[in-house]
């Protein structure tokens, strides 16, 4: 692996919006759900160039969840789209009964998740969302790191027959190299292979992860990263595949390191018989510094110098 | 469909009665006066008002049934039974071990559209069916039953401004208004009134009816959407445990099982009701 700087895309934000509207075109059955949040969802393009596909419910998450489930019972292709922080926690009933256990083809789409919000405090944190996800029946859980696992998760989302949630940030994302240009809902995607530490990492900080892959190299340390974008259901076999061979084990998350993507992997290894080093990288247990979504990264360690120092204390 | 007389409604009503203590007691469990405050909404809904039958129910255009208030599942099992969605006696099982005919709606029933148990959850729903069917300039009307202990949950409001704001006329909500809930009457645990007043003010037309009067009800339903433009609530009057004398206006039955003795009591009582009809 050679050191290259990665090429800019744009927020995966902007990817879901501009997918959304290409889907929409094709199918007027795809209806975007909003609660006052077409703006910060970057659909207000949607709603003007679809306006019979958009449905505001104004600020009232348990409703929007609800209608969701209803449209999507007629037969609508839904995606209901709002702050993570709100979706995951105001409306978590709605989503954990009427389409989880009811089995709605409902695609939440949490917005601005983690810390990307990163200066507005907690009430706009959502560090919790896999963690309550993992924990109900029925939902698959998409963190997509680029821009091109947010456009194909959302295409994968519009054809599936049962309920997803999506969460990503409102900050361009790299353009992220990968072995396969390929996408499947429950399949890791490999960014780069290594053979003494294993970086899985999900969502926006997959590209840290990468950087600090490539940082190692130069200090003769090869290190493999798996951009787990599919949480649930998880693919264990790149988990145990890339624990197996490498000597140490790191996950990195923008969440909880409670009850999130580490967690996932800790568990499969302990149950596979597979005791390696293992460092769960994520937001800890106390109330999250205030900042930018990059300086809180950089605080907690998710970052290139953060995540190779961690790299080497554990190997 | 082949409209009923009001007798023979009143006469299904006593039969759905039965039927549900019967299964109450076979269960050990329900909600018991709940259910029976509720059984000549459903009749007249299933019997009188809606379009959905076994064949239709994967049809996009039938009616829409959702129960809001999911607790009193035992009635809803019961009509559905009636009419053909699954034998009456796989109600035998009913929160048995394994049984799909548990305590709260489920989809895995034939007839059931969601799942619902937790309060508050219907009036969304619905609002999301109406919607789509404005959308597709659809001919179904959609139903749900509300609770009025439930009206406390935020999120009817919610979704009753949304219906409004969408000129959801074919949304229909029935409070079954038995005045009672689990820790006493509405009024005492934290009162909802007054509902008309709260509904015309979200832009609802509102309308009142004997819930325990079928031919009232089917009077009612006829005239819905009674408001071009305007989600139609229908405050149904009910008593909590109705039709047996001693459950009825009583809060502690409304998760009560009858002791053999009750039980026997009971249904007397509603034999005597059906001799007196059928004569």
């Amino acid at each position: 692996m050679t050191a290259t700087k990665l090429d800019m895309g744009r927020a995966n934000l902007e990817e879901f919006s501009a997918t959304l509207i290409e889907l929409g075109k094709n199918d007027k059955n795809i209806i975007a759900v909003t609660s006052d949040s077409r703006g910060s969802g970057k659909l207000v393009p949607f709603g003007e160039q679809l306006p019979e596909q958009i449905v505001e419910v104004g600020i009232a998450e348990q409703n929007l969840v609800g209608v969701a489930a209803g449209l999507a019972s007629a037969q609508k292709k839904v995606f209901a789209v709002s702050p993570a922080c709100f979706l995951t926690a105001r409306s978590l009933e709605q989503a954990k009964n009427d389409v989880a256990y009811s089995n709605m083809p409902v695609t939440l789409i949490g917005i601005s998740a983690g810390v990307s919000y990163g200066a507005l405090g907690s009430t706009h944190h959502s560090l919790h969302d896999v963690a309550v996800f993992r924990a109900i029946n029925n939902i698959d859980i998409i963190v997509p790191a680029d821009n091109f696992e947010t456009r194909e998760a959302i295409k994968a989302a519009s054809e599936s027959k049962k309920p997803i949630f999506i969460k990503f940030g409102k900050k361009a994302m790299p353009i992220l190299p990968r072995l396969e240009q390929s996408f499947e809902i429950g399949k890791a995607s490999t960014i780069c292979e290594g053979s003494d530490v294993t970086f899985i990492a999900c969502g926006e900080t997959v590209a840290p992860a990468y950087e600090a892959a490539q940082t190692l190299q130069e200090k003769g340390i090869s290190a493999e990263v798996i951009s787990m974008h599919t949480i649930k259901p998880l693919d264990k076999e790149a988990v145990i595949k890339s624990a197996s061979k490498c000597k140490v084990v790191i996950t990195v998350e923008e969440h909880s390191i409670y009850g999130g993507l580490g967690e996932a992997c800790a568990s499969l290894l302990m149950q596979e018989k597979i005791y390696k080093p293992f460092k769960i990288v994520g937001l800890p247990d106390e109330e999250t510094v205030a900042g930018s979504q990059n300086e809180i990264f950089n605080h907690y360690g998710i970052s290139a110098e953060g995540l190779s120092k961690t790299a080497l204390e554990l190997l | 469909m082949n409209k009923y007389t009001d007798l023979e409604l009143q006469i299904k009503s006593v039969k759905y009665r039965k039927a549900l203590l019967k299964y109450i007691k076979i269960a050990n469990a329900g909600h018991t006066g709940g259910s029976l405050s509720c059984t000549d909404i459903l009749n007249v809904l299933y019997n009188d008002v809606m379009n959905v039958s076994p064949e239709n129910f994967h049809d996009n255009n039938r009616d829409r049934y959702i129960q809001s208030k999911g607790h009193s599942v035992e009635a809803f099992y019961v009509v559905l039974a009636d009419k053909g969605f699954f034998p009456a006696s796989d109600l035998k099982t009913m929160c048995k071990y394994q049984s799909k005919y548990i305590g709260h709606p489920t989809r895995k029933v034939n007839g059931i559209e969601f799942n619902t148990g937790g309060l508050g959850h219907g009036l969304p729903i619905s609002a999301g069916i109406a919607k789509a069917g404005k959308m597709d300039n659809a001919p179904y009307k959609v139903f749900t039953l509300l609770g009025d202990g439930e009206l406390a949950e935020g999120s009817n409001w919610e979704g009753a401004m949304m219906a409004a704001h969408y000129k959801l006329d074919n949304l229909v909500a029935i409070l079954d208004h038995n005045a009672l809930q689990i820790t006493g009457t509405n009024r005492e645990v934290c009162s909802p009134y007054p509902i008309d007043e709260k509904f015309k003010a979200f832009g609802w037309e509102v309308l009142e009816v004997d819930g325990n009067n079928i031919s009232q009800l089917r009077e009612t339903f006829a005239k819905v959407p009674s408001h071009e433009g305007r989600p139609t609530l229908i405050i149904a009057n009910t008593v909590k445990g109705k039709g047996v004398s001693f459950m009825e206006d009583v809060k502690k039955w409304h998760h009560g099982v009858p002791s053999d003795e009750q039980y026997e009591q009971a249904i007397n009582e509603l034999d005597a009701e059906l001799e007196k009809l059928e004569a």
